[in-house]
């Protein structure tokens, strides 16, 4: 239970904000879409398997986007899939967030210097909110990037929209995370393809 | 099982002697080199002649060597029934590279010609389904040639780092 | 999608027919993919539909084409390019691995002791039996069985405990270099694969009684998508999709690399108990029953290899191949894996061309698929066990 566990002794009224039941109600059950595109998708099955569980932390897989939470970009995207990745981006409903998982949807990975048909980082298409590095990542390290996207839910805010102050965490390992909003840092890039209008505009007030 | 000089010789002694070349080159195994028309008759003579019955296609690849302006197409060919193994190569000019496919004789050129026509620009004269099958239909340009530049942006994303 | 330059061959759908009650039924056209929880990645079939029948299927790739040939240009070393050799066939990196050294090794004329060659084969086989252990396990994922996915997982991370303490890594591993290996196995590399042997060859009982004996299975599997062996051989096949249709053929045996020839074990065929000869479930058995028979190559190997020997002193020290070409093919799980190098004599690779077993294999979807159903693709795809890593390089 965490958040509200054993932190009221004898009433049975539990007083909290509503967004921090939101929040705490969305972190708790992600369900990601299952869409391994290379490597990294072995990795994200066996972090779905028994040894690193996923279901553990409420994280399950759908097949459809349209139910789904969160996308995990596992695999290097290429030119021709990213058109796809996109149009399925917009298909879920949201709040929606996408995890890149490995370097080559990071940034272009090993492909980053010959690779004509590898996109150099799915964040040229769709908004990112946690990369995780590695090639392929751990899966401990895949679920360390699930716990970061825990925190950044936790800060969501209702009154001014879903998702409008991208948080950057940096994390330098131990306890030790410093959380910096998106305009002290330039790490946030801007996808470069033709957005629709509305998204466009959300994107210019928040970034 | 035959060795490749007695396989040139038989080539050569059916479909004469000016279509063929032997070369030998430590430490790759031999190739015969094939006039561009005529690689369909003696694929299909190499398939269907008994002592011969290469029956399976291990691979075809496109090379391009930008040294002498030609563009290539190897065959590795393997009988399973003989256990012998040949490797043909045809050579053309860049300019105007084509040649008859060899898929309904071997049906695993399929694929591996339209990979060499994506990758090269080889045509191949006759293949069912001539269309690129690694890049995207609108691609410009065919990758693996060594004077490749590849272009800039792609449908709104730009391709470089 | 405009600018389309080039369309493929016109789908001309049948004109629609009465069903009666004033109705009427026509064919239609339906992609699968490329996203799709049961395609093994980014595979997108167009599916011509009469109802749930299929009447054509044209498989779409490319969506994994990550540049190899072009990068293997690129190299100014030829062991720079084993780590992408490593992520073509990602599920079994160290059979690829394999493959081109020993593909660069004939072109140079190196020879290697036979420590590096015990330590190469058993890093082979126990990555064939991980490899067939995930398409086991996802094959009945996608039939819709989940429990026996988990099952192949534990003992897959087993041997990925194995391959981490070896290499560094759990899934690509850069360990089999051209002239050696990166380094030398752990101490306990022997006591580990050992234990392992002893552990696994009940859990290849229990995935029988779990899955391949299971009558929804089977009725799932048997005769669909049976593949004849001449139209197999044909159309390239190879490994447990051709060993399944009923051909004894297995480059371990048939093509000698490598010293396979120094260990006793069997080619697993088809032999269509289940239905017809080469159909889904003949597949499957091959690959379980193979596991078995890795595990007799891995009791053999740990038997005879020898304690002593330096795994790198074959390596040289600058890889400058003469000019030339050659063509050498290996047995990875999935089939013949061949490299065509051509090499000018710098330490650029010239041309590095891989025939991947898994580009050949689903070629021969649109033949074996006539007739079938929408859920049986599912089967059918599985059986052929496709990486799309290597089927788009």
């Amino acid at each position: 239970m965490g958040l509200l566990d054993k932190k009221f002794q004898d009433s049975n009224i539990i007083i909290v904000s509503l967004e921090k039941a939101l929040n705490w109600a969305r972190k708790s059950s992600i369900w990601y879409m299952q869409f391994g595109l290379a490597c990294c998708a072995i990795e994200m099955m066996a972090t779905a398997a028994s040894r690193y569980d996923f279901d553990r932390f409420g994280i399950i897989p759908r097949s459809s986007p349209r139910q789904a939470d969160v996308m995990i970009v596992a695999g290097t995207v290429t030119l021709k899939m990213a058109t796809r990745i996109k149009r399925l981006y917009e298909q879920m409903a949201e709040p929606r967030y996408v995890i890149s998982m490995g370097s080559c949807s990071n940034c272009g990975g090993p492909y980053w210097e010959h690779g004509y048909h590898v996109l150099k980082g799915v964040d040229r298409v769709v908004p990112v909110d946690v990369y995780v590095p590695g090639c392929p990542p751990r899966p401990e390290a895949l679920l360390q990037g699930f716990l970061h996207l825990h925190d950044k839910i936790m800060k969501e805010s209702l009154v001014e929209g879903i998702g409008s102050k991208p948080v950057v965490i940096h994390d330098k390992g131990g306890d030790d995370i410093q959380v910096k909003s998106a305009e002290e840092t330039d790490e946030h890039k801007t996808a470069q393809i033709e957005f629709p209008q509305q998204d466009v505009a959300r994107k210019k007030e928040g970034a | 099982m035959k060795t490749a000089e007695e396989l040139h010789r038989i080539l050569a002694e059916k479909f004469g002697e000016e279509l063929f070349e032997l070369k030998q080159d430590e430490p790759a195994a031999p190739w015969i080199i094939v006039k561009a028309e005529q690689i369909r008759e003696v694929s299909k003579f190499l398939r269907d002649e008994p002592g011969l019955r290469f029956d399976s296609l291990m691979c075809l690849s496109g090379v391009h060597y930008p040294k002498e302006n030609a563009l290539g197409v190897t065959y590795h060919l393997f009988s399973t029934s003989e256990k012998h193994k040949l490797t043909l190569k045809v050579i053309m000019p860049e300019e105007d590279a084509h040649l008859p496919t060899v898929e309904q004789i071997w049906k695993t050129a399929d694929w591996h010609e339209r990979e060499a026509y994506d990758m090269f620009g080889i045509r191949f004269d006759g293949h069912p389904d001539p269309r690129r099958i690694l890049c995207p239909d609108d691609w410009e340009g065919y990758p693996l040639r060594k004077d490749y530049r590849v272009q800039e942006f792609y449908r709104g994303m730009k391709v470089e780092y | 999608m405009t600018n389309v330059k080039e369309k493929g061959p016109e789908v001309t759908l049948s004109p629609p027919v009465d069903a009666g009650n004033g109705l009427k039924t026509q064919e239609m056209v339906i992609n699968m993919g490329p996203q799709h929880p049961s395609t093994h990645g980014v595979l997108r079939m167009e599916l011509t539909l009469n109802g749930e029948i299929v009447t054509r299927a044209i498989p779409h790739i490319g969506y994994l084409h990550r540049c190899f040939e072009k990068h293997s240009e690129a190299m100014n070393d030829y062991n720079k390019v084993v780590p992408y050799v490593d992520r073509m066939d990602y599920v079994a990196a160290m059979n690829n691995e394999l493959g081109y050294a020993i593909a660069m090794e004939r072109l140079m004329d190196i020879q290697v002791n036979d420590r590096v060659e015990y330590i190469r084969v058993l890093m082979a086989e126990l990555q064939r039996i991980a490899s067939h252990l995930l398409a086991l396990g996802t094959f009945g994922l996608d039939i819709g069985a989940f429990t026996p996915f988990l099952y192949c997982f534990i003992e897959r991370e087993k041997i990925l405990d194995i391959f981490e303490k070896a290499s560094g890594a759990r899934l690509l591993y850069n360990y089999i270099w051209i002239g050696g290996l990166m380094n030398d196995v752990p101490a306990d590399f022997k006591t580990d694969t050992a234990a392992f042997v002893k552990s696994f060859r009940p859990k290849i009982k229990e995935l029988n009684d779990l899955l391949s004996h299971n009558k929804i299975f089977i009725d799932r599997t048997a005769n669909v998508g049976v593949l004849p062996d001449k139209v197999a051989i044909n159309y390239g096949v190879s490994g447990p999709s051709l060993r399944g249709s009923g051909v004894a053929w297995d480059l371990r045996k048939d093509d000698h690399y490598s010293i396979y020839d120094r260990f006793e074990y069997d080619v697993i065929v088809g032999k269509g108990e289940m239905g017809t000869v080469g159909d889904c479930w003949d597949r499957y058995i091959v690959r379980v029953w193979e596991m078995e028979e890795s595990l007799k190559i891995i009791e053999q190997a740990l038997d005879q290899m020898p304690d002593e020997g330096d795994v790198q002193e074959a390596i040289p020290k600058k890889i400058r191949p003469p000019a030339g070409e050659i063509y050498c093919r290996t047995e990875t799980p999935r089939g013949e894996l061949g490299y065509y190098i051509i090499s000018d004599k710098s330490t650029t690779p010239f041309r590095v061309k891989a025939r991947a077993p898994s580009f050949v294999n689903l070629s021969v979807l649109p033949a074996i698929s006539v007739g079938a159903m929408v859920a049986d693709m599912v089967a059918i795809i599985g059986s052929i066990d496709i990486v799309l890593g290597e089927v788009d390089r």
